[in-house]
């Protein structure tokens, strides 16, 4: 029943059993950790009325103990924030990173602040005390959209066995009648998983693959793997290998491997088969952020594009999603989904980036605005997809501006060290995506081979790689999951990162991402407030593009990527598209797209961006009006 | 005799001492599990006992350890708000804005009285009604 190709739930999707064969969500295997004992007794008594299987714990070295011990013996964990021995957000992390089991914190305490820590922290859900029944009735869903996220991220890198497999499972449990079919069919999952992982370094018997967050160190050293064995040659068993890095498996590699790949693409203009963009950009942490994620990820690459890093990155993505070099003219999309993205977290991802640093502040506030509020886990990637994305919407003419500043935002998401990354796509991005000047040609932004990693990084094995049909890099999904809900992303405490100046803070960034062109990041924020106006100029040469670029100020004359105005389009647009994106992603005819052509109608990234192409040329979104300053955080 | 609880429990509500949590708990009740409020109304009481008795030798030293403070209250602010003992929470809600603010004398007010007061004319009342019940 967690079969991804069937989508979420079981059949009978009511907690409590079905009529069907599959009772879940009953069974569900919970662990409660609370200090109270009044209200671990309640809970208790709640979860059992939902007819999950309850153990309670009231301290946390015991349950982190528990779980350790019995690697697959939960769902899902629900804890207290408050408590004497460890603090909750302490083992909130330590599970993510561990087990990758869904956790939902609880708490008397309904201060924003620590909501939105929870979040950060990657917490799929955020429940105030008193928690009542009705709560616990539809905590499954965290369990079933994490099972999903992780089947579509390996469904991507993995092969149509796989699906198979996974099928076969599925089929099996369907005709069983009680909860042991629902846990003989999760077996089966899991035994397919292990099979799948077998190669794995790490224990891939689990299916719950603990959680990777692709550092700037890990990502460096993948792409020094990769350089190692040769692009086209690397495997992800060799480069696993190579890595020897403990808990990273096969899969992991593999769909990173394949983001990368579409990142390189898009930088070098090379058209390669493109890893499949999932479409759900959000993972579990809101569901309503799918769509929008996607149309992140194309504002990414549009404002990748724009920017000169990741006019790379750019390039890479929007190759990757629209099989030919990635036109920075469809930022539009990404704008809405960013600018969405940023109202639905406004707090969170401002507060962030606010963090980061003074100067990028704003810009990064833009970008950040969207991703922020994800799992930082999940941002990482999907950050850098949504640069991608945006900058392709914005190419498409449409709010640009908005893009990067979506992207930007949904940079930043990534945890740190990937938001810096993510930071510099989207600056470039944003520079990119000023619209008027954006062409289509924009795509294939010179890229500055810098931003490879940069977009790279932030790519986690976890985001949802299901919806990225826009932009070439897989759908990152902000998970938010962490917690409220989502709970910010685990990486969450990459938020405060002050490496998220992107413009005051380059030293920093090229700490962290040796392999990266800060400076083109920061060039393209800069090119970002420079431009102010997101016509649809998108479809505008790349050449517009590169000029952009030369407004940003500079760290650094990198390339001058398209992507940058693109990228600018995409920051600037961002409040206003949110709207008028939505509304286009959803419908943009086809044939007004002014970046049609210029894409690819064979992945789904194209695709979305001829919609998104349409109304980049409109000249809707008015830069003048959008400074990062506006972003409504 | 179930009248007379039911009155007690009544009363309870009326003087905003218990809300809808508390409610919710007894539909948790069931055949299955048939004294389940009584279960947790003792442990609450237990668990609540220890953390004022907490919370007056915290007070009683001469110097305020808010951070500690804050903390107990906290979590008799959990506890109690789960078990729909709304009154108790409100006092705590404003003790732990004494605790934030530092203010020693807030402590020693009255507010912190009455609310110790409250919660034990709130266990004194349970235990009546408690009583009844059994004796019912």
């Amino acid at each position: 029943m967690l079969n991804p190709g069937q989508g979420r739930g079981p059949d009978s999707g009511v907690a409590g059993g079905s009529s069907n064969s599959d009772p879940f969500p009953a069974g569900l295997r919970v662990l409660v950790v609370d200090d109270d004992p009044t209200c671990l007794m309640i809970l208790e008594r709640m979860l059992r009325t939902c007819l999950y299987r309850v153990t309670k714990c009231n301290r946390a070295e015991i349950a982190l103990s528990l779980l350790r011990k019995n690697k697959n013996g939960f769902d899902i964990v629900i804890s207290d924030v408050h408590m004497p021995d460890m603090d909750g957000f302490k083992l909130l992390e330590h599970v993510g990173l561990e087990m990758d089991l869904p956790v939902i914190m609880m708490s008397a305490d309904d201060s924003k602040a620590v909501v939105l820590k929870g979040v950060t922290h990657g917490a799929v859900d955020y429940l105030i005390k008193p928690v009542r029944i009705e709560a616990l009735k539809n905590i499954w869903q965290h369990v079933v959209r994490k099972k999903r996220n992780e089947w579509n991220v390996s469904e991507h890198s993995g092969s149509v066995e796989e699906t198979g497999q996974r099928e076969d499972g599925d089929n099996n449990s369907s005709s069983a009648n009680n909860e042991g079919s629902w846990r003989g069919s999760r077996k089966r999952k899991e035994e397919e998983v292990d099979e799948q992982g077998g190669d794995d370094k790490e224990d891939t018997s689990s299916l719950k693959k603990p959680r990777v967050v692709w550092s700037v160190e890990l990502h460096q050293q993948f792409v020094a793997a990769v350089n190692q064995l040769g692009v086209d040659k690397a495997v992800p068993k060799k480069i696993l290998e190579m890595m020897n890095v403990p808990g990273l498996t096969r899969e992991n590699v593999a769909s990173h491997l394949q983001k990368y790949r579409i990142y390189l693409r898009r930088l070098g203009g090379v058209s390669q088969h493109q890893g499949n963009m999932n479409h759900s950009f959000m993972t579990g942490q809101d569901p309503s952020f799918g769509p929008l994620s996607t149309l992140n990820g194309f504002d990414l690459q549009a404002l990748a594009a724009a920017g000169q890093l990741p006019a790379q990155s750019l390039a890479h993505l929007q190759a990757a999603g629209l099989a030919r070099p990635p036109s920075l003219t469809k930022p539009g999309m990404s704008v809405d989904q960013r600018s969405i993205f940023s109202f639905e977290n406004p707090k969170i991802r401002h507060g962030q980036m606010m963090n980061s640093g003074g100067g990028g502040n704003k810009q990064m506030n833009l970008l950040h605005g969207v991703p922020m509020g994800m799992e930082p886990r999940q941002f990482t990637g999907g950050g850098q997809m949504r640069v991608q994305q945006q900058q392709q919407q914005l190419s498409g003419g449409r709010a640009v501006g908005q893009n990067v500043q979506s992207s930007g935002m949904m940079m930043p998401v990534g945890g740190g060290p990937s938001m810096l990354q993510q930071q510099q796509q989207v600056m470039l991005s944003s520079s990119v995506p000023r619209r008027s000047e954006t062409s289509s040609s924009s795509r294939v932004l010179p890229a500055a081979a810098t931003t490879q990693s940069v977009v790279f990084n932030n790519f986690s094995s976890e985001l949802p790689r299901n919806s990225f049909p826009l932009a070439s890099a897989p759908g990152i999904s902000v998970s938010y999951q962490e917690e409220v809900n989502s709970s910010d992303a685990k990486g969450g405490a990459g938020f405060g990162n002050p490496s998220y100046d992107i413009f005051n803070d380059y030293p920093q960034q090229h700490n962290n991402n040796n392999d990266w062109d800060l400076q083109n990041i920061g060039m393209v924020f800069n090119s970002h407030q420079d431009t102010t106006t997101a016509s649809a100029a998108f479809s505008s040469s790349s050449s517009t593009q590169r000029q952009r670029a030369e407004h940003v100020q500079n760290h650094h004359q990198q390339q001058q990527l398209p992507s940058q105005s693109r990228n600018h389009m995409n920051g600037g647009g961002s409040v206003r598209v949110k709207s008028e994106r939505v509304a286009e992603t959803v419908t943009c005819p086809p044939a007004t797209t002014l970046f049609q052509e210029q894409y690819n109608q064979e992945d789904l990234m194209s695709a979305l961006l001829k919609q998104e192409g349409l109304p980049l040329v409109d000249n809707e979104f008015d830069f003048d009006g959008y400074s990062f300053d506006n972003i409504p955080v | 005799m179930q009248r007379q609880v039911a009155l007690i429990k009544q009363s309870l509500f009326d003087q905003g001492y218990l809300d809808e949590q508390f409610i919710e708990l007894e539909e948790l009740q069931d055949d299955a599990n048939p004294n389940f409020v009584e279960e947790v109304a003792t442990l609450y009481f237990k668990d609540s006992a220890r953390l004022i008795s907490n919370i007056e030798q915290a007070l009683e030293r001469g110097s305020f350890d808010f951070n500690r403070l804050d903390n107990y209250m906290h979590q008799f602010k959990g506890s109690s708000t789960s078990i729909g003992a709304s009154k108790v929470k409100t006092e705590c809600t404003m003790f732990r804005e004494y605790c934030r603010v530092g203010n020693a004398e807030g402590f020693l007010t009255i507010p912190y009285l009455r609310r110790v007061q409250m919660f034990e004319d709130f266990q004194a009342t349970e235990e009546r009604a408690r009583n009844v019940e059994k004796e019912a």
